[in-house]
């Protein structure tokens, strides 16, 4: 990562334009020809600096529901949880943490009624409890990690 | 914001992120069998409604040498979290910010506040700005750090 890859993702975080030639305007601002913005994006996300590139969705303002859960993973079949957990498509993402409850994660479904069926799913094949945490409020969403 | 078929075809195709080509809505409409025109003006509405929150990148924490993401986590008497809350989510190193519902007896905590830092020290340090905000209010607090990254796809809706 260079001076170029840290301009590319501290500007991108910020938003990215909709319009015809949404590369090149971004390109323009920041000194490049749109041909390397687009090598560079595509490389920094091949590599994993980037998780995504792209619109972020606000699963509830779809229609759709959105919860934070947490199981306490025994530590000898931690990875087959993970796996069991991982496989389903509504788990957007997964985190081990420090903490007796180990392994947490958001599950994001189409519609309200599917995310109890989701839990459920994971509370039989994992044979753990499932601690769900819906948010009751928010009160911000955004940051902006400097590169 | 009621969002049709039309919607639901964009968020589809655009969820796991935007082509990398020089006209991206154009690729997505002609994915779509739509105008590019078509997909701009309901991603600009999409957008405007805040049902898409924000176009652009997502790096990886770790990646970026911030290893150290702290899930702080407070006690905070119901009738004041709301306030504690509205004050903790206007830090500028906190990420994410929400009121959870507590699982007692093991877990007593309500407020939520993501937290960032290249060291445990910053960390640390951020925990101690909040506590120091919260003040008496603050009836108890942890922070889980994440030590590994099990999965991350971002969202998927609208299938």
């Amino acid at each position: 990562m260079d001076e170029i890859d840290r301009k590319i993702i501290n500007h991108l975080q910020g938003g990215f334009p909709v319009c015809e030639s949404p590369y090149l305007v971004v390109a323009t601002e920041l000194g490049l020809t749109e041909t390397v913005l687009i090598k560079r994006l595509n490389d920094l996300l091949e590599t994993g600096i980037l998780s995504r590139f792209g619109p972020m969705y606000h699963a509830e303002q779809m229609g759709g529901e959105l919860t934070l859960a947490a199981v306490k993973a025994p530590q000898d079949r931690f990875d087959q949880v993970a796996e069991m957990i991982n496989a389903l498509p509504e788990v957007a993402h997964n985190y081990a943490r420090n903490h007796e409850l180990n392994m947490w994660f958001v599950i994001a479904t189409d519609k309200p009624e599917r995310l109890p069926e989701v839990i459920q799913i994971i509370e039989e094949k994992t044979a753990l409890s499932v601690y769900n945490m819906p948010k009751i409020k928010e009160y911000f969403v955004g940051l902006k990690l400097e590169a | 914001m009621n969002i049709d078929k039309i919607d639901r075809q964009i968020i589809t195709a655009t969820q796991a992120g935007l082509p990398l080509t020089p006209q991206p809505y154009q690729t997505i409409a002609n994915a779509l069998g739509l105008s590019a025109e078509m997909v701009m003006q309901r991603m600009m509405v999409m957008q405007d409604q805040g049902v898409i929150r924000r176009i652009g990148a997502v790096p990886n924490h770790y990646r970026l040498g911030y290893k150290f993401n702290g899930m702080t986590v407070w006690n905070i008497a119901d009738e004041y979290i709301n306030e504690m809350g509205g004050r903790i989510g206007q830090l500028d190193f906190v990420s994410h910010c929400y009121h959870r519902p507590r699982h007692l007896p093991e877990w007593p905590y309500n407020l939520f506040a993501m937290v960032h830092s290249k060291s445990e020290a910053g960390v640390k340090e951020q925990q101690g700005m909040i506590a120091e905000l919260l003040g008496g209010y603050n009836l108890g607090q942890d922070v889980l750090y994440s030590t590994r990254i099990l999965k991350k796809t971002g969202l998927r809706i609208g299938r």
